[in-house]
């Protein structure tokens, strides 16, 4: 069934699953009020399971039957979700106790969903692939929907679930699609059968296009990202935080690893896919989050727009694409977490506030959750020192390399219409009069959650070798075999 | 041809339905439709001779997805009427919908290739029964996926019961070990009455 | 051509005919031979029938589509078991502990919906 090689490329998975089980049987029998510690329990484990993922050896195998590969690539990305998961509920903690929802299976179904994105990230296999999307997904769906005496949290849920359950049926469509035509499931017989060159026969290119379309669901790239403002918006605030980092740099390397491996044959075919969802994101992401009121929904948009960017590199199609979009990743999810880590620390008088007018003269009231906010998002906005710039410099390169100028030229641009609705944020925060004044942060999670993020922004320039150089790694194990 | 001809029958019967589904009045209505739907699917499979498939179909979607759907229908307290007054407004774009995919479909099979280097599908083995022949791979070769099925399904039960159990406060819950445990001596206490006088205990008095 | 497993369901397709043919000459033929003359008064509710006071689509209590989807849950657990139950001696031991695997996850969830209460209905 399992051989004992296979069980130590499988532990971080086995990890997680035994420690959601435990975790779910600890917390049903000593009741909620044992959420904190589920909480605590579960980064942890997330964090143990990183360290085992990380400290893997770099070479390509293939197990349990081709339907999981263990390769840098994989690795890489599931080291940034892991750590997302355990950042994710360092921060909810405080949040749950306040909105009453906290209960042990906030942990649990984040660090099933946490597996089900390992699974998937590694899958070679369509049928693997699907079954952990499935996994991830329906965590979500209860996720979103967890603070279910708040009438948006349903919402929310309903939402994600209606509409994620929609791209899972075209996704299942293009890939009967494929197994009919190809006659197999597996990575490397897709790949090898389509390596044979000659015109995209129609069934496969019906198949292509359906798998893109549901990915571009999953990863909320434009035209299919109608869902992500509603949910960004109802969901509880730290589930939020979770969705826009992990499930969005799972889904991204399932997307890059789904064109670059089995699909690579169909480079031509896909390309202008890519590029057409890139710029409707980066366009769209872009125009749309200057009318917002909501921050939430501005990070939705923000999101969207920052997908965008992360497909020109994909767009490109090389080693030098892919580790933009992985140092694009790795990056991304901090600042995320980071700026929600800042929207969960605005209360005034004990409610949390989550409208910009609120962010005015948050220099006067708490000038440190100020600065850290203006350091996130001027790090979103590319700004040169701080680390958002070099996610974006090693996209846009790849871009332009892969004789994709224009690519890059429409994502500076965008980049610039961009900056105007970040830095109006930091205008309110410095140069308006305060409403009202908002609450101290007293929660060790949020605190530390803000000051690594602001930190790993701020200090990124100083040495940014380790990433980057293991992005190239990564990249080169999923592309040059 | 009776093979031709009862897959015309299952075919026919089944897009019928599958239109009165989507056009019948009453939503229950509708459901049973589906029910329809899912019998003549079966019909089909085992025409195809994916007797397992056919099983599962009656047995998961006719015995529980179909009750399921009937208890929200029921449950949801919507006007229908009113969710039907955009139906002639939606009509064109979901027909466009509609129109595109069946071109697609068209289209793909007057293109059916036959793939230059691919794998020819998976034959059952002739002497096995369809559910032998699943058997014989589901929990070996495809042990991840199954196992994966195993926690999607988790994560259902888990879903379902963190969304929609709520604690009833004030019931008061038979307990039928306590009710067993129960001796006479926790309960009654039988006192001598003299005569007269009466007892002024426990406020009975 | 029919299959060779299609044969075999030759007699349940026979079966369905049948039942469809009785069913629809029962309801038919009442129709064709009774004497139909409906009134008001004659389709109206006699002395042991009410009016009915509502609809009878009333909203139902969240707790049936509770039980009713921990049902589709057991029922799809069931559904894997099947081919277990046919091929129980040709998958080996590999195939018992992969089904024990299984069970034991979904054994959890079952602990977890008792203790949770969410099996009783008070």
């Amino acid at each position: 069934m399992i051989s004992s090689a296979e069980f130590v490329l499988l532990s971080p998975e086995i990890l997680m699953a035994a420690g959601a089980l435990l975790l779910l049987m600890y917390g049903v029998f000593a009741g909620d009020r044992v959420s904190g510690t589920a909480n605590l329990v579960g980064m942890i484990y997330c964090i143990i399971a990183a360290f085992l993922v990380w400290q893997m050896p770099d070479q390509r195998q293939y197990y349990l039957n081709g339907f999981l590969v263990h390769d840098s690539f994989a690795s890489y990305v599931k080291v940034v979700v892991l750590l997302g998961s355990a950042l994710a509920l360092f921060m909810a903690d405080a949040y749950a106790r306040r909105h009453s929802i906290a209960r042990p299976e906030l942990a649990v179904l984040i660090m099933l969903a946490a597996l089900g994105m390992m699974l998937m990230i590694s899958a070679h296999d369509l049928l693997s692939l699907y079954m952990a999307l499935e996994l991830q997904a329906l965590a979500l769906y209860v996720l979103a929907a967890f603070q279910r005496d708040r009438l948006a949290s349903s919402e929310a849920g309903l939402k994600y679930f209606v509409l994620g359950a929609l791209s899972s049926g075209l996704m299942l469509y293009g890939m009967s699609l494929l197994y009919g035509s190809f006659g197999s499931t597996d990575y490397l017989v897709l790949a090898s059968s389509l390596s044979q060159g000659g015109a995209l026969p129609m069934p496969v290119l019906f198949g292509l296009v359906f798998v893109c379309a549901a990915m571009a669901f999953k990863v909320s790239a434009v035209p299919f990202h109608m869902w992500a403002p509603d949910v960004y918006q109802g969901a509880p605030t730290p589930v939020t935080a979770y969705f826009a980092a992990a499930p969005k740099v799972a889904a991204m390397a399932v997307f890059a690893r789904l064109l670059l491996e089995p699909l690579m044959g169909a480079f031509n075919d896909w390309q202008q896919i890519i590029i057409f969802l890139s710029l409707a994101s980066m366009i769209l992401g872009g125009f749309a989050a200057i009318t917002q009121t909501n921050i939430k929904r501005l990070m939705a948009y923000s999101s969207i727009a920052h997908v965008g960017y992360g497909l020109v590199g994909l767009a490109a199609g090389t080693a030098e694409g892919l580790q933009g979009l992985l140092v694009y990743l790795a990056i991304y999810f901090l600042n995320t977490l980071g700026t929600f880590a800042v929207i969960l620390c605005l209360r005034h008088n004990g409610t949390a506030v989550e409208n910009l007018s609120d962010l005015k003269g948050l220099s006067k009231t708490r000038p440190l959750l100020a600065l850290a906010l203006t350091i996130n998002m001027f790090s979103l906005a590319g700004v040169p020192p701080l680390a958002g710039f070099f996610g974006k410099f090693y996209v846009f390169m790849a871009a332009a390399e892969a004789q994709l100028i224009w690519l890059a030229l429409v994502g500076l641009l965008m980049s610039a219409v961009a900056c105007y609705y970040y830095i109006r944020i930091v205008k309110l925060v410095y140069f308006d009069e305060p409403d009202h004044g908002t609450d101290a942060v007293s929660e060790i999670g949020l605190r530390a959650v803000i000051a690594i993020s602001a930190g790993y922004m701020v200090l990124f320039c100083v040495a940014p070798q380790p990433i980057i150089g293991t992005a190239l790694e990564a990249a080169r194990g999923l592309l040059l075999r | 041809m009776p093979a031709t001809l009862i897959f015309y029958l299952f075919a026919t019967v089944l897009i019928l339905a599958a239109l009165m589904v989507i056009s019948a009045r009453n939503p229950v209505h509708a459901v049973l439709f589906l029910i329809l739907c899912f019998f003549n699917a079966a019909g089909l499979f085992v025409l195809q001779g994916a007797e397992f498939l056919a099983m599962l179909l009656v047995i998961v979607y006719v015995g529980a997805v179909a009750v399921l759907f009937l208890f929200v229908v029921m449950m949801l307290d919507i006007d229908f009427k009113q969710l039907r007054q955009g139906f002639v407004r939606y009509l064109p774009l979901g027909a466009l919908v509609g129109a595109v995919l069946l071109i697609e479909i068209g289209m793909m099979a007057v293109h059916w290739p036959t793939m230059a280097g691919a794998a020819a599908q998976t034959p059952a083995p002739a002497a096995l029964g369809n559910a032998e022949a699943i058997g014989a791979v589901l929990y070996t070769k495809y042990w991840l996926p199954f196992q994966v099925a195993g926690l999607v399904l988790l994560v259902a039960m888990v879903g379902a019961i963190c969304l929609t159990l709520r604690d009833r406060g004030q019931v008061v819950r038979q307990n039928v070990s306590v009710q067993m445990n129960r001796k006479r001596s926790d309960v009654i206490e039988i006192k001598k009455v003299p005569t007269g006088q009466g007892i002024s205990d426990g406020g009975m008095a | 051509m029919l299959s060779d497993i299609a044969v075999q369901y030759l007699p349940i397709l026979v079966f369905l005919a049948v039942a469809l043919g009785v069913a629809l000459a029962a309801s038919g033929l009442s129709f064709v031979l009774a004497k139909q003359k409906p009134d008001p008064e004659k389709v109206s509710a006699y002395e042991c029938g009410f009016e009915a006071f509502s609809d009878a689509r009333r909203r139902f209590d969240v707790r049936f589509y509770l039980v009713a989807i921990l049902f589709i849950i057991f029922d799809l657990e069931v559904a894997f078991l099947f081919p277990w139950s046919v091929s129980l001696f040709e998958g080996g031991v590999a195939a018992f502990w992969s089904v024990m695997i299984f069970l034991g996850v979904l054994t959890i969830g079952f602990i977890y919906e008792w203790k949770k209460g969410a099996l009783e209905w008070e």
